[in-house]
Formats: C-alpha cells, sequence, structure tokens
C-alpha cells in the first residue's frame, strides 16, 4: 500500500443517511476473486438514474465522499472500500461511520473522517469545496479556513501514513502468539 | 480477602483472548478462537497469502463452508445448478484453497453443508467462551452461546488465516435488558426488530451488546441466535447472552463438542463467563417483552419499523417509502405481496419451519404468491423431512429448496424482479438487497407464512388456534 499523508480534492456529495454497503457495491457483483474493477460498479443500482450525483460532470476526479450518518452499514463487505477506491475516492467524511467498514477502509487506504454536526451540515451544504484530509494533523481543512479535528485509530493512522501492512506486524507477534497458545 | 472486581461476560471474553495489551503505538492483539469461512469473502485472503508464501497458523481452527452464491437448486442428477460462472468458480476456488492450505470443508454435497452461521453451532464448532470471527457481519449469531463473535472484512480474514489474531480495539459494553414474557404469536425476531427500533440502526456502533433478563433467559438456542444475529442491524459488531442450563442442553453430545470428563470440565468453566452482579455497562437500554407485537419493516432499513396493526409514521424518511410504494399513515396489513421467503442465517432453523409449518399446515400459498422454504443447512433439511415439514410446505405449493443463504443476499439466482414486494424473514430490507429493484418487508416466519397463505400482510394470530 502507498503512504497517504493528506488528500486534497473537491467533494462529491452524497446527502443519505444510512448508506448500506448494499448500495456501494450490489452483491451480484461480489462473485469475483479479486480486488479489481469494481469502481465500474460502485453505486451500480443508484447510477441507473442519469441525474445521480456520482454521474454527474462534476464528480469527475473528486476523491472525497461527505455522506450523511452511519455510512457503510449493513454487510461486512471489503468490496465496499474496493469500489469506492476503485472509482478514485480516497476519503469519506460522514457524522459517523459503521464500525466495520471503518476498519476494512484503513486497510485499504480510504481514510474514515468522522466530523461534528456542525461542520458534516457545512459540507453537505456546499457540495464541490476543496478540502483537505490532513492524516498528519488528524485535521479536515475548510475552504473557509475552519479546521475539525477528526479521531483515527493511531495504529492505522500510523500504517497509513507509512504504508505499512498491519499484517507484518501481527506476524512480528509470534512469539507472543505462541506463548498464549502455549498457556491456554 | 480481596474484594473482586464484578466483570461483565464481554470483560471476561476480553481478558481471556488477550495476546498483546494495548500500547501507545498499536492496539490489543487479540486470540482467535475459531475463523469461519465462506466463499465470497475468503478468495483475495487467500490470494494474499500465497503472494507471501504463507500458510493457514491454524487450520484446526479454522472452517469453510459454501452458502452464500451457492444454488438451492439441483438437477435431475442431484448436481447443484449454478446460476453463472462467476458463481461456480467462486466455489471452485474455496474448494482449492481448502485443499491447498488442509482446511477442514463441509462443501456442497456433504451432508453437513449448509449456513455458516447455521452450521457452526449445529456441529458444536460454537462454543461459550470462545472468540469467533468470520467474513460475514451475522457473525454477531454465534453470541447467543456466550460468545465474542464478529464479522470482520477480506483483509482481516487474511490476518487470522496467517495469525490466528487480530488487531482489534476494545469497543465499549451495551446492556439490552429485556424482562417480562413474549406474548403468544410473538417471536424473538419481533423481539430483536423491537430492540433495533428502539435503539436505531446505528446505537451499537462501537459497542459489543449484551442481552439480559427474563425474556432473555426463556428464550430456545435458536431464537437466542435470532436475537443476536440481527445485532449488526442496530449497528453493534457483537451481540452476547451469558451461557445457562438451555445452552449446555443445546451443546451436549453435538460432533464437534467436548465429551466425557472434558464436557464436564467445559461447562465448569463455562459457568463462570456469566456477568458478575453489579458489574458496570457503559450503556444499558431496557424494554418490556411483554409489550412487543409482531413486527414489520416498512422502509429500506431494518429500524423502520411499526407493530403489524400500526400505521406507518408520519414524518417516515420520504426517499424510503418511494422506495417501498407506500405512503406515511398508511398501515401495511392487508397489502398484496409477490414473494415469501422464509430462510436466512436469522430464520432458517428448525424451530422456525415449525413455527411457518405451523401456519402454512393445511392450507394453500395464494395464487399469484410465489412462496420460498429454504433450510438453514442439510442438518435442518433432513429434520424438517423426518417431522413431515417439507411434505406441508410443499403440498400448501411452496417451493422447498436446498440449504444456503439463498434470496437474503440474491447471489445465487434466487432473486426478486424489479418492483415485486416480497416478505423475507431475513435480516436486511436494504434497496435491492433482495434482487434490483426489489422491495422488502422483515418479518418474522409466522407473519410470512400467513402472508403466504392469505395473499397478503396479516396478523398470524388471526390464522392460529
Amino acid at each position: 500500500m502507498d503512504p497517504i499523508k493528506s488528500v486534497t480534492s473537491k467533494t462529491v456529495v452524497l446527502p443519505v443517511d444510512n448508506v448500506d454497503t448494499d448500495q456501494i457495491i450490489p452483491a451480484r457483483f461480489l462473485t469475483t476473486t479479486t480486488k479489481e474493477g469494481l469502481g465500474t460498479n460502485l453505486f451500480a443500482d443508484w447510477r441507473r438514474d442519469p441525474d445521480f450525483v456520482l454521474n454527474r460532470e462534476e464528480a469527475k476526479g473528486a476523491q472525497v465522499l461527505v455522506a450523511g450518518e452511519n455510512f457503510g452499514c449493513g454487510s461486512s463487505r471489503e468490496h465496499a472500500p474496493w469500489a469506492l477506491l476503485g472509482f478514485g475516492f480516497r476519503a469519506v467524511v460522514s457524522r459517523s461511520i459503521a464500525d466495520i467498514f471503518k476498519a476494512n477502509a484503513v486497510k485499504n487506504g480510504l481514510v474514515p473522517v468522522e466530523v461534528g454536526e456542525e461542520i458534516h451540515r457545512a459540507l453537505l451544504d456546499h457540495p464541490g469545496w476543496v478540502v483537505t484530509v490532513d492524516l498528519e494533523r488528524r485535521l479536515l481543512v475548510l475552504p473557509d479556513g475552519r479546521e475539525a479535528a477528526f479521531p483515527i485509530d493511531g495504529f492505522a493512522r500510523h500504517c497509513l501514513l507509512q504504508g505499512i501492512d498491519p499484517l507484518d506486524f501481527l506476524r512480528e507477534q509470534e512469539d507472543k502468539i505462541r506463548a498464549y497458545e502455549a498457556a491456554t | 480477602m480481596t474484594a473482586r472486581v464484578p466483570l461483565t461476560l464481554f470483560e471476561k471474553l476480553w481478558r481471556r483472548h488477550l495476546v498483546v495489551p494495548e500500547t501507545e503505538e498499536h492496539p490489543p492483539v487479540v486470540y482467535i478462537d475459531l475463523h469461519l469461512i465462506h466463499e465470497v469473502t475468503s478468495p483475495q485472503a487467500f490470494t494474499e497469502l500465497e503472494a507471501r508464501g504463507l500458510p493457514v497458523r491454524r487450520p484446526d481452527r479454522t472452517a469453510a463452508t459454501m452458502d452464500h452464491s451457492t444454488p438451492t437448486l439441483v438437477d435431475e442428477n442431484g448436481r447443484p445448478r449454478f446460476f453463472n460462472r462467476e458463481t461456480e468458480a467462486q466455489v471452485e476456488t474455496l474448494r482449492r484453497n481448502c485443499e491447498k492450505f488442509g482446511i477442514p470443508l463441509y462443501a456442497l454435497g456433504d451432508s453437513r453443508q449448509g449456513i455458516v452461521h447455521v452450521i457452526g453451532p449445529e456441529l458444536g464448532l460454537t462454543r461459550p467462551g470462545m472468540t469467533i470471527v468470520c467474513g460475514d457481519s451475522h457473525t454477531s449469531t454465534h453470541g447467543a452461546f456466550g460468545a465474542w463473535a464478529f464479522g470482520i472484512g477480506t483483509t482481516e480474514v487474511g490476518h487470522v488465516l496467517a495469525t490466528q489474531c487480530l488487531l482489534q480495539s476494545k469497543p465499549k459494553t451495551f446492556e439490552v435488558r429485556i424482562d417480562g414474557l413474549l406474548a403468544h404469536g410473538v417471536t424473538a425476531k419481533d423481539l430483536i426488530l423491537a430492540i433495533i427500533r428502539e435503539i436505531g440502526v446505528d446505537g451499537g456502533i462501537g459497542h459489543a451488546i449484551e442481552y439480559r433478563g427474563s425474556a432473555i433467559e426463556a428464550l430456545s438456542m435458536e431464537e437466542r441466535m435470532t436475537v443476536c444475529n440481527m445485532s449488526i442491524e442496530g449497528g453493534a459488531r457483537a451481540g452476547l447472552i451469558a451461557p445457562d442450563e438451555t445452552t449446555f442442553q443445546y451443546l451436549e453430545g453435538r460432533p464437534q463438542s467436548p465429551k466425557g470428563r472434558d464436557w464436564d470440565r467445559a461447562v465448569s468453566d463455562w459457568k463462570s463467563l456469566p456477568t458478575d452482579p453489579g458489574a458496570p455497562y457503559d450503556r444499558t437500554v431496557s424494554l418490556d417483552a411483554s409489550k412487543i407485537e409482531p413486527m414489520l419493516t416498512y422502509g429500506t432499513n431494518p429500524g423502520m419499523s411499526v407493530r403489524i396493526g400500526d400505521a406507518i409514521p408520519r414524518d417516515a424518511n420520504e426517499k424510503s417509502l418511494r422506495y417501498m410504494g407506500v405512503s406515511p399513515g398508511e398501515k401495511l396489513l392487508g397489502k398484496p405481496v409477490d414473494v415469501v421467503f422464509i430462510g436466512s442465517c436469522t430464520n432458517s432453523r428448525i424451530s422456525d419451519l415449525r413455527l411457518a409449518a405451523s401456519v402454512m399446515k393445511g392450507r394453500r400459498v395464494a395464487g399469484g404468491v410465489r412462496a420460498l422454504v429454504v433450510p438453514g443447512s442439510q442438518e435442518v433439511k433432513r429434520q424438517a423431512a423426518a417431522e413431515g415439514l417439507d411434505r406441508i410446505f410443499r403440498e400448501a405449493g411452496a417451493e422447498w429448496r436446498e440449504p444456503g443463504c439463498s434470496m437474503c443476499i440474491a447471489m445465487n439466482g434466487d432473486q426478486l424482479s424489479p418492483g415485486e414486494l416480497a416478505i423475507s424473514t431475513s435480516n436486511r430490507n436494504f434497496e435491492g438487497r433482495q434482487g434490483k429493484g426489489g422491495r422488502t418487508i422483515l418479518a418474522s416466519p409466522l407473519t410470512a407464512a400467513a402472508a403466504a397463505v392469505t395473499g397478503k400482510i396479516t396478523d398470524a394470530r388471526t390464522l392460529m388456534e
């Protein structure tokens, strides 16, 4: 995974709460055995509407998706972050992001950004704002000068910043794992 | 004598499985006792292992089945009729990976095959005190046994295959206390739908739920599984119930359960797991079971539900209602349905089929309605046949299928057509979940069966003696 320090991009706004992973990537596209090519079918059913936000000109090149609360709820499918990344997104901003989605996102270089109500409202009201997700400082920087701190697991942040695979860290714990197994 | 700090069930499980405590640099490392895998969320994890030249660390703590994209129809020679080449390739990939890495596989055609969250408990693989993971969000089901069980993504499937461990931050604890008793005709499915409505679909984010109280204690193991299964629909990755005599009776004699003196030792250990009196939870919600009625969802997430006789709220989300083709203030009772689906890891066990059969016995599926009954496992299918339930369903005009996830996830060709309205015993009413453009009302097996025989949303209690 390539290190990721910050993302600066215009936003795409999807003002819908409880966007579930079945919408992000419908189950009929889960028959794949690879991670590639899923971006084509991101939000496949909603994209049948020509006016859906991802079909509009302004979505082209956007790397930050702003969505309603409880984003990524439902199924544990990692195909959801794979599809978002495949489409070109590098960060998702919401008031709250579902636990499994969040865990999957950070492992693939998609930054989950949870912000308070006021900042979230401002982002929803201003589609296309150019924002910076500053992972080093854990800040979301808005074009009006406001900066919003966002929480992110320290280790996940470290892995994203350094491009470290957490599996390498786990494998380095082999002695402790063996000791645990011997003791139980 | 030193005073012992009272601990919750979750805290006890947490402490038992901590391999490396949290530091400034990294989250805790926890040990995984049982890793269940299936064909849809594992292939990319095996690819990663192969790319790194790593073995599966503990194939003996891993078990695989085929369920998500598998057909529920067979040809005249009993061979599965795959929906398409991709689903067949996926199943074949799992078979190859299990062979290569030495993982026990309950494959299609095996007498023990079935939905992963049905066969784990059935085989006695699921036991109290364990940590259990699977690349499937309904892994919370296994929490019914007093295990810490939760869904993971494919990258984490790779972590567990390679190290039998996960980096896992500690969730907060959430007590959901249900006292009183469920009324006649009100099921565990109605209970969990009522709980989700109460806490919201994001209410459990960051928490492990423990369901407690007299209503929970009175539930059978299969009912407890239905409750824990839908914890994720309330936002919680895990939902737990303390093990008790009901748990031990269910597990005794199962193929993988401990035997003889090992059994006695295990039971005495499991008895130490329940939450100590006075142990604190981060959050508590209480509900009175006796006030719960049969529930129906009317919208596009599992929190959007009403009691069966109630009208859809006036302030319900407009986009959801438009998708569902319903209006604020409308009652669902009497609404015609196109499809009835009885199955899924929520409601496909023998007790669920008994409930459905009790309503369908001696009745016919209404004209124009397609009813699918999909048992959760080969074992459930055999038991249903032994009790004559399969005949009741067939004679009623329902389709009696092979075990699998089927129309809950609609990957295998069992799916709704655009615009069709289904009443389903599954767990998700998301847009298109049961097929592109399909609409889903979630309900209990009783309510689903009542709709099958009347052709419309019906209170099953009006059909019961």
